[in-house]
């Protein structure tokens, strides 16, 4: 890679650190690891992007933002964003980073290695308990559940699991 | 396989099972999203929800892969076609019971249960099948929509046990709801006309070998909660592979495409 093109891509990944999870203020989309991967060329860039959830109603704005953001790095002219599912997203993606600004937004990160099937382990975003119940595996958008802590009395949500099934 | 290495007559095979794959979860998903705020409760109403929105995205990535494969663009599919050009299973496009969600539902919840468990198990087991389809494209949205639609039969799964096994009432009324949907869920299990064409080409399992598995797990899921097995489902108002459908498809399609109806140059 010319030394050119990798300050680019540099460029554009910062860009891409700014792009939020419209549902989730707090995280980026570089935090949930929905970015496989950005390809510079000359003044135009390709970034394929892997969907959380694939009915999610956020996607269209999340292109949306993403086009925008990177066509505002100076260098750049044109961004064209794609949706890929394989590699599948799942929720050991998401960074280190990513899982402590969940926290901070009262959604407790998931486990980072989930195997589909086997029961999980939640602790409560605010007071890190582990005495907490399940009150929804569904919740207010499609990749979150609402739970209960018992220890802090807190209701808190939880990101769903999800892992490759093969 | 890809785009490029289908051959015509692969081509129209796929073509065939990607409608019924997709509208099979568009019109469930629609019936789901009916239920909204009539759920029995307001963490079933959230749950419900939840899943229909995920179906309803399901669908949306087959209508994509339509689209990829020349069929015009996702979203006219969806809206802009006529009853007889749906593939979607006849008990899938059934009404939730009398009245409509803003005047006087007197929807039946047991129905709408083993509708959709049943429906989750088969869906589980079809995509599971699909997530080692020769065509690449659709085994990918099939790996990705499994870890959505695992939630959905564990949902359903629960329901359908809880309710079997509680009050007499909640069994006489399930048991009713078996029985009628018993009456045409051989929809669901039959891959329609193209059949072998689609087989051949290794898209999916043989339907057989599915409707076997499907048999499997229900009985012993009867079993278990202590109902009798009735015997192979049937079909018994036509197929909706074949284009046959009830006048709860046409209620279904122009409610749901009233909106973007009125005019589809604009995006809605």
């Amino acid at each position: 890679m010319s030394e050119l093109k990798s300050s680019m891509t540099e460029s554009v990944m910062d860009a891409l650190g700014d792009v939020k999870d419209p549902e989730i203020a707090s995280v980026s989309i570089l935090d949930l690891g929905m970015v496989h991967e950005v390809d510079v060329t000359d003044d135009k860039v390709r970034i394929s992007v892997l969907p959380t959830f694939s009915g999610c109603p956020a996607l269209h704005i999340i292109e949306r933002d993403i086009k925008k953001a990177v066509e505002n790095v100076e260098g750049i002219t044109s961004a064209e964003v794609k949706f890929v599912f394989t590699p599948s997203w799942t929720t050991d993606r998401i960074t280190p980073e990513g899982r402590e600004r969940l926290k901070e937004f009262g959604i407790s990160p998931p486990p980072a290695n989930h195997v589909m099937g086997e029961p999980w382990e939640i602790d409560c975003p605010y007071c890190g308990s582990t005495y907490v119940t399940m009150e929804n595996i569904f919740g207010p958008t499609a990749c979150r559940s609402i739970l209960y802590c018992k220890s802090c009395k807190n209701p808190f949500e939880a990101m769903k699991p999800v892992a490759d099934m093969g | 396989m890809t785009q490029e290495t289908l051959k015509p007559q692969e081509k129209k095979a796929l073509i065939e099972l990607l409608y019924q794959l997709a509208d099979d979860d568009f019109l469930l998903a629609f019936r789901g999203s009916e239920w909204l705020g009539l759920a029995p409760h307001i963490e079933e109403d959230v749950a419900f929800s939840s899943i229909s929105q995920d179906m309803m995205g399901h669908a949306n990535l087959y209508y994509n892969l339509l689209e990829i494969l020349g069929e015009g663009e996702a979203d006219r599919i969806a809206h802009l076609r006529s009853p007889n050009q749906f593939r979607n299973a006849i008990i899938l496009e059934e009404v939730n019971g009398p009245g409509t969600y803003l005047k006087e539902p007197d929807y039946d919840w047991a129905f709408t249960v083993v509708r959709n468990y049943f429906y989750a198990v088969h869906k589980h087991i079809r995509l599971d099948s699909l997530r080692h389809s020769s065509y690449e494209p659709l085994a990918e949205a099939a790996r990705k929509i499994m870890t959505e639609q695992y939630y959905h039969l564990m949902h359903w799964e629960i329901w359908f046990k809880q309710l079997m096994t509680s009050t007499d009432e909640a069994t006489l009324r399930m048991t009713a709801a078996i029985q009628k949907v018993w009456k045409d869920f051989g929809g669901v299990l039959t891959l329609g006309p193209y059949y072998e064409d689609i087989v051949k080409a290794n898209f999916i399992d043989d339907e057989n070998v599915m409707k076997k598995r499907w048999n499997n797990k229900i009985e012993a899921v009867l079993k278990e909660v202590g109902a009798s097995y009735p015997g192979e489902p049937r079909m018994e108002r036509g197929n909706g592979r074949n284009g046959v459908h009830t006048e709860d498809l046409k209620q279904a399609t122009s409610t749901l495409s009233e909106v973007y109806a009125t005019n589809p140059a604009t995006g809605w």
